[in-house]
């Protein structure tokens, strides 16, 4: 569904992405792992279209998204959950969720939909007239996920939900992540988590400055020596 | 003329001071709404009061009755920012505030040298009709027309702008879009139509203030849009730059600060008004770095 | 010898190299050209010494004044009021204090007291402008120039209010101002490469890293703004001196534009930059200025349109802005040193060569 061939994306000189490829088919939860730095965000923006590559491809469906302007982009139904949850602060939660689904014309869905967030999140529906920023970290993650499912994702790329929140919350997050899966939303997860990505993944990426270090499904992953090593001894490099 | 009771001159100045607070607060809406978006400090907006009256003034000496001309007016204020915003602003996007800042006042200069090109730079008389600028009498006090007209316009405004604010789903993007840029465009929301909407409102409410200004005054010319942005951004800032409601709340404390200052300061002091209202703002600007109802943050030195 | 020394004796010739030159440019215009030229120069001169201090304070330190013209105003006055005739002070300037009324300074001295006053309020007001960021110092300082305004519009007794000041002494000459312009420049430029330069370009380029490391920010901008509102008060005095007739009208938007374009087109943050703008845009503007008379090319004439120049301006300006927003030299000057050391390089060579 989704293919990158071979990325270089620069940020002024510095040179973020060094040829990363990757694919992510239908139905699947792909996950990318590495550590800050690594390239997650830059590789989420660019499919976004925030960021431009200089080389490479990124294809959605064999459409062409790097000759795409964000918003054109999001209506082919790439959505991403951004890092740090980006709500609305000083909108409330129901217009947050309207705002997900501001360019959708067909009234009965869009209402749909919000029911089906409702009930993933029943949280959100005790909350529904609060501002976004008046919310806790956790409640803010799940109004941005739910933001991002009101734009009818096709593809849902999340990036690092579990950032700043407590344990509990996190399994919270992610046992819906893993729902959503089984619902049939393909997925691109980014996380410093590794583990509890690696949980729920199909396949994964671990990205290093930049690169494509390691590929793979989450089984042959969690047994990859490689991986531990980079976890517990390679950040000293 | 019998002499006025204490209550009587205290509505009369509540009428002038709320009347000129409308108008700067329309007008400074319009600047808070383009800065919350955009970031940027619109100085030609004020230029946009000028356009919208001299082209009300042409209309008017063509012969099309003043209802019409005066819609043309606001028509042609909102034509000219929206071009603004093609031309000169959308293609720095992005760039440093300052570098939108220095744009915006050479739109200003290229405006007013224009305006001075074309039309004389002598002041010319504002054709409004009758209704627009005659003395209603009750009793003792006298007030002038367009003074209630203003504050009606305003409200009735104001109401509309409160309603698509928060009701409707382009006035809900606006405050996403001012909120935070990149959200925005991850949800899709198509910024470039915000951006247009924002200025185009802006410029309209601009075109409006020019035709109760210029009916106040009496007569226009090509640098009058100077002293109303200025006063505008005064009152933005007081009320926090960025702030919608912020910017009403400015318009009309500056409105009732004026005439309050013109009515307390000794009369050898009235001329430097001005220069109270802008020291008034320094020290408020002191203790409230970003408006009354801006963040509290403070820097901290 | 050690580098350092090396450096700076390098840097030092490269300096008095510079000065000689510049005053020997500066007889050669007071001897070689018409006075039409002289006076080009000397507001040319003028408007350096204005640029660079604007520079300072906000090219340097990110705080965007927009009303800096206030200080011209203030040492215009200051310096005008103080070196008028006392014959004329009591025709133009009757209702002055006794103690005014019977002063009398000359030229540097009341030039210098212009930019004392000047830095005197830039102090007052700094303290609670400083602390602003972004917009809010823009409107803040803007309100600063309105305040200048009206005060001199409308205190009669001391500056004759809305009505022309004239009967100014025409003092200014190329020596006066070339010797304030090395002055500035130098002051600036030492202030610049000095640790207090680099930490207000480390404010400039991020401020709360700055914070971080411990620079004080606020006395740092405060102490940009006062150096900068003296020199600027210094050139209103120039110019005083040179047009001996003004209002408070002169110390406006239009003015103040003309500045900015300059410091934009330099490069803010590059004292070499400033002078090639000032530079620049005094021959653009000149050759426009006498281009709205009227160009008659032959077999086209142009008719006279005035005002044409401001709107190109202006255009160019934003042009500018939208395709090189850093402006000529953008955050580097000119290395002189270098420019002599090769041109040396290449005599010496010559002179290898031809034995």
């Amino acid at each position: 569904m989704l293919k990158l061939e071979n990325i270089e994306v620069y940020y002024g000189h510095v040179h973020a992405l060094k040829g990363v490829s990757l694919e992510v088919h239908e139905g699947e939860l792909v996950s990318i792992l590495g550590a800050n730095g690594a390239g997650k965000t830059t590789t989420l923006m660019t499919i976004s279209g925030i960021i431009r590559p200089r080389k490479g491809m990124v294809t959605y469906q064999n459409i062409d998204l790097t000759k795409l302007i964000p918003e054109g982009i999001v209506l082919h139904g790439i959505v991403q959950c951004p890092e740090g949850r980006r709500i609305f602060g000083s909108l409330n939660v129901m217009e947050n969720l309207r705002m997900g689904a501001v360019r959708r014309k067909e009234r009965d869905e869009v209402k749909n939909d919000l029911e089906w967030v409702f009930n993933l999140f029943p949280v959100l529906k005790t909350r529904i007239h609060q501002t976004g920023a008046t919310l806790s970290g956790g409640e803010q993650q799940m109004l941005a996920i739910g933001r991002a499912l009101m734009a009818k994702p096709r593809l849902l790329m999340l990036d690092e939900p579990s950032l700043g929140l407590a344990p509990l919350v996190v399994q919270e997050i992610f046992k819906v992540i893993q729902q959503l899966h089984q619902q049939g939303v393909t997925i691109l997860l980014v996380e410093q988590n590794a583990r509890q990505a690696m949980a729920i993944a199909d396949r994964c990426y671990l990205l290093e400055t930049g690169q494509v270090a390691l590929s793979g499904t989450a089984a042959e992953l969690k047994s990859n020596i490689a991986l531990e090593q980079f976890y517990l001894g390679g950040m000293a490099k | 003329m019998t002499s006025l009771t204490l209550i009587e001159f205290l509505i009369q100045q509540a009428i002038n001071a709320i009347s000129i607070g409308s108008l700067y607060a329309l007008m400074a809406i319009g600047l808070a709404m383009v800065y919350g978006i955009l970031r940027l400090i619109n100085f030609a907006h004020g230029d946009l009061i000028m356009v919208g009256s001299y082209a009300t003034l042409f209309l008017t000496i063509a012969g099309v009755p003043f209802w019409i001309a005066a819609v043309g007016g606001i028509a042609a204020s909102g034509l000219t920012g929206l071009i603004m915003e093609r031309v000169a602003y959308r293609p720095i996007r992005g760039a440093q505030d300052v570098s939108m800042l220095l744009t915006s006042f050479a739109v200003t200069i290229f405006l007013e040298n224009m305006g001075i090109l074309l039309f004389n730079p002598t002041s010319r008389p504002f054709p409004a009709p009758d209704f627009l600028n005659s003395a209603l009498n009750f009793g003792a006090l006298r007030v002038n027309s367009v003074d209630i007209i203003a504050i009606v316009v305003a409200g009735i405004l104001l109401v509309l702008l409160t309603f698509f604010i928060t009701r409707t789903d382009a006035g809900t993007s606006m405050r996403a879009v001012s909120q935070d840029l990149l959200a925005s465009r991850l949800m899709g929301i198509n910024i470039n139509r915000v951006f247009v909407t924002a200025f185009g409102i802006g410029s309209l409410l601009a075109g409006v203030v020019g035709i109760l200004w210029s009916a106040r005054v009496g007569k226009i010319d090509p640098l009058m849009g100077f002293y109303p942005v200025l006063k505008a951004f005064v009152a933005s800032v007081i009320g926090g730059l960025g702030s919608l409601p912020g910017a009403v709340l400015g318009g009309y404390i500056l409105g009732i600060l004026e005439i309050l200052l013109q009515g307390i300061l000794p009369s050898f002091l009235t001329p430097f008004r001005d220069a109270f209202v802008f020291g008034i703002l320094i020290i408020l600007l002191l203790f409230r770095p970003n408006g009354l109802l801006g963040s509290t943050e403070k820097e901290k030195f | 010898m050690q580098t350092n020394e090396k450096k700076t004796l390098s840097s030092l010739v490269t300096g008095l190299i510079l000065v000689a030159f510049f005053f020997g440019l500066l007889a050669f215009i007071n001897l070689g050209t018409s006075s039409y030229i002289q006076r080009i120069v000397i507001g040319l001169c003028i408007s350096i010494i204005l640029v660079v201090s604007l520079n300072l304070s906000s090219g340097f330190t990110g705080v965007f004044s927009l009303g800096h013209i206030g200080f011209m105003a203030i040492g215009a006055y200051t310096a005008a009021i103080l070196t008028l005739p006392l014959s004329l002070k009591l025709s133009y300037l009757p209702d002055l204090p006794a103690w005014l009324e019977n002063t009398q300074l000359s030229f540097l001295p009341a030039t210098i007291i212009g930019g004392v006053i000047a830095m005197l309020v830039a102090l007052f007001i700094g303290i609670s402008i400083m602390r602003l960021t972004g917009p809010y110092v823009s409107v803040a300082t803007l309100g600063f120039m309105v305040i200048v305004n009206v005060v001199l519009t409308n205190w009669d007794s001391m500056t004759r209010g809305a009505r022309t000041f004239s009967g100014v002494p025409p003092y200014t000459n190329l020596w006066w101002v070339g010797g304030w312009t090395v002055v500035t420049i130098y002051v600036i430029w030492r202030l610049a490469r000095s640790s207090f330069g680099r930490q207000m370009m480390a404010i400039r380029d991020n401020y709360i890293a700055a914070q971080s490391l411990g620079i004080n920010v606020l006395r740092m901008r405060l102490l940009a703004f006062c150096v900068s509102a003296f020199f600027t008060a210094v050139a209103g005095s120039l110019w005083a001196h040179f047009i001996q007739s003004f209002s408070p009208k002169a110390f406006l938007f239009d003015e103040t534009f003309n500045i900015i374009i300059m410091l934009i087109v330099g490069g803010m943050g590059s004292i070499s930059g400033s002078v090639i703008g000032v530079v620049g845009i005094t021959i653009l503007s000149e050759v426009l200025r006498n281009a709205e008379r009227g160009v008659n090319l032959g077999f086209v004439q142009i008719p006279p349109v005035y005002g044409a120049s401001q709107i190109l301006m202006a255009v160019i300006f934003i042009l500018l802005i939208i395709f090189r927003s850093e402006g000529i030299m953008g955050k580097r000057e000119l290395d002189f040193s270098r420019i002599f050391s090769f041109l040396f390089r290449k005599t010496k060579r010559k002179e290898a060569a031809s034995q």
